[in-house]
């Protein structure tokens, strides 16, 4: 193990590690401690110039605030109508398309593949005038559906990548035995393969939800008014009118970032496994 | 049908299970590029008629200062950003142990990388606010006077990166922490044998073990510095006078902001974009299609 396990170290430095480790995660997650607590600090508060001292009282106030005087709960709400969907699509695709480019063996498997690969590192200036002139086109700009559509597209990339290199790595043997057995390459897929594939599933699934949930750049492209707009869209025109108000810029911050950290926490597992996909060999 | 179906199946199944997957990201990925790139040639506002301007759009670009400053900012990213390899290396040496609960503290750490770069702006915007700002209030106690480091032209690049850089280095961190849990014990215990320790151990020792890792690690971290749009729109809007912006927020304003609808000019800026980024695109392809083709 590198280092060197702490409890092989002399008493000293035991001690010395253990007190600096919550003051490092302190200084680590300042800005999001300050951040949290403005969000429960009163406006007299700010305005008196208490920024960093003791709130005068806990303001729980702020969040019933942004909740009741702004359009938080519809963008919520739109970014789950977004996200679920999403998901569900990006994962039957990618199922697909990874079992497609990981068992079978035929000309242009490794092209396909790559441009997979490659086409998910590209920058997104390269496809905004031409994706949102279709979707124009399509009738489907400002809507969930033209927006939902692009993201399935573009993770599609992403997925197959993560998802031809799982089923690469399991047991081939099972295929073939089924195949001598007569079984056809629908079933193959349907009652061996997706079964065994549930972990990868997972893993994607919670990852895709925080990407889409954290996508910004596309909803401002392609929606437009607050009963479409997911939250970071919404967030940022909140900003804009909110100028100032820290304290209720910092609750609507705490509300928008709350469904990805409650799923990173709750599928811990699951999230750091899709992420760290190839990191070891 | 089926007796076609039956004695083909092998050999259609996978174009079957691809299509759906394909048609999509032929639609919305690799066409879109073509049609980027073709429209940087023509003169367009997203309504009227297109017309063909040949390449007065790339050779307005040379005489663009925007343009350029967007492009200078664009490598000051790419090589600040380029730190969260190092730092996300020490930080998972540092926290690579196994006290109690220090599988609190590494999900913790990780913590930046799950919020949305959105909120991550406005708290860094939060922290480095004039007159109140911690920043401010620390540049005033330490020299006398405040920086405010969003509004100032000099300072403003390095304050929005360095709002990249803390998801980014979680990221890394994480890799790194896998890495570092698949290093081989026994190749770490004979080097300690023979007087191998700190600095020289990580060199010669880890590293080389961690290259997968490292791998990933400079390949996201390339990417997500040259994609970096969010934080400054958020936080800035390419100011203050245009001193923030990068080739990706250029594009978007030039192509669909208030400044006007240059869909032609904007694709312009996206091509050489593109262009940067399939630099290293087939870097990464290239070493990926190696190991793939070895193994």
């Amino acid at each position: 193990m590198f280092p060197r396990p702490i409890e092989q170290t002399s008493r000293s430095t035991q001690i010395m590690y253990k007190v600096a480790l919550p003051i490092a995660l302190f200084i680590w997650l300042f800005p999001m401690l300050g951040v949290a607590l403005t969000s429960l600090r009163p406006a007299s508060d700010l305005a008196q110039g208490n920024y960093f001292g003791m709130p005068s009282y806990i303001a729980f106030e702020n969040y019933a605030d942004v909740f009741r005087n702004s359009a938080i709960g519809q963008y919520i709400l739109n970014s789950f109508k977004l996200t679920i969907p999403v998901v569900i699509g990006v994962v039957a695709l990618s199922t697909m398309t990874g079992f497609a480019l990981g068992i079978y063996k035929f000309r242009f498997n490794m092209l396909i593949f790559f441009i997979f690969v490659a086409g998910n590192f590209v920058p997104f200036q390269i496809l905004m005038v031409p994706v949102r002139d279709m979707t124009v086109n399509l009738g489907l700009i400002n809507t969930t559906t033209g927006l939902g559509l692009f993201h399935i597209a573009f993770q599609t990339g992403f997925c197959t990548l993560f998802m031809r290199n799982f089923i690469k790595a399991m047991p081939f043997e099972l295929i073939e035995a089924a195949r001598v057995e007569g079984i056809s390459e629908i079933q193959i897929f349907w009652h061996i393969v997706v079964p065994l594939m549930r972990p990868a599933i997972a893993a994607l699934s919670v990852l895709v939800f925080t990407f889409i949930w954290n996508e910004y750049f596309w909803a401002t492209v392609l929606t437009t008014s607050a009963s479409i707009q997911p939250v970071t869209a919404g967030l940022n025109s909140l900003n804009g009118q909110w100028i100032a108000a820290w304290h209720l810029v910092s609750a609507g911050s705490i509300i928008a970032a709350l469904p990805p950290v409650l799923m990173f926490f709750l599928m811990q597992k699951h999230f750091i496994a899709g992420l760290t996909l190839g990191a070891v060999k | 049908m089926s007796t076609y179906w039956k004695s083909n199946q092998r050999r259609l199944a996978p174009w079957l299970f691809l299509a759906p997957g394909m048609v999509m990201f032929m639609i919305y990925v690799i066409i879109p590029i073509f049609q980027s790139m073709w429209l940087s040639f023509y003169d367009w506002d997203g309504l009227g008629a297109k017309t063909w301007i040949g390449t007065a759009n790339y050779v307005e670009l040379f005489d663009d200062d925007a343009f350029f400053t967007s492009l200078k900012n664009n490598v000051i990213w790419l090589v600040l950003f380029m730190l969260a390899v190092p730092i996300g290396l020490m930080m998972a040496i540092f926290l690579n142990q196994t006290v109690r609960g220090i599988r609190i503290y590494k999900s913790l750490f990780f913590f930046p990388f799950v919020i949305s770069q959105v909120v991550v702006g406005l708290m860094f915007a939060w922290f480095y606010a004039p007159n109140f700002g911690l920043l401010y209030l620390l540049t005033e106690f330490l020299t006398g006077s405040g920086i405010a480091l969003l509004a100032d032209e000099d300072y403003v690049n390095y304050g929005i990166i360095a709002a990249g850089l803390w998801p980014q280095v979680a990221y890394v961190m994480i890799l790194y922490l896998t890495g570092l849990n698949n290093v081989a014990p026994d190749q770490v215990e004979a080097a300690r044998l023979d007087g191998a320790k700190g600095w020289k151990m990580l060199w010669y020792v880890i590293i080389p073990q961690l290259r997968p890792a490292t791998f990933i690690a400079i390949v996201v971290t390339v990417i997500g510095a040259l994609r970096s749009f969010d934080l400054v729109s958020i936080m800035t809007s390419g100011g203050p006078y245009g001193s923030s912006r990068v080739l990706s927020y250029y594009m978007y304003e030039q192509a669909l902001s208030e400044y006007g609808y240059r869909m032609g000019y904007g694709a312009a800026i996206a091509v050489v974009l593109f262009g940067i980024m399939m630099i290293f695109i087939s870097g990464f392809i290239w070493k990926m299609w190696r190991d793939e083709t070895e193994r």
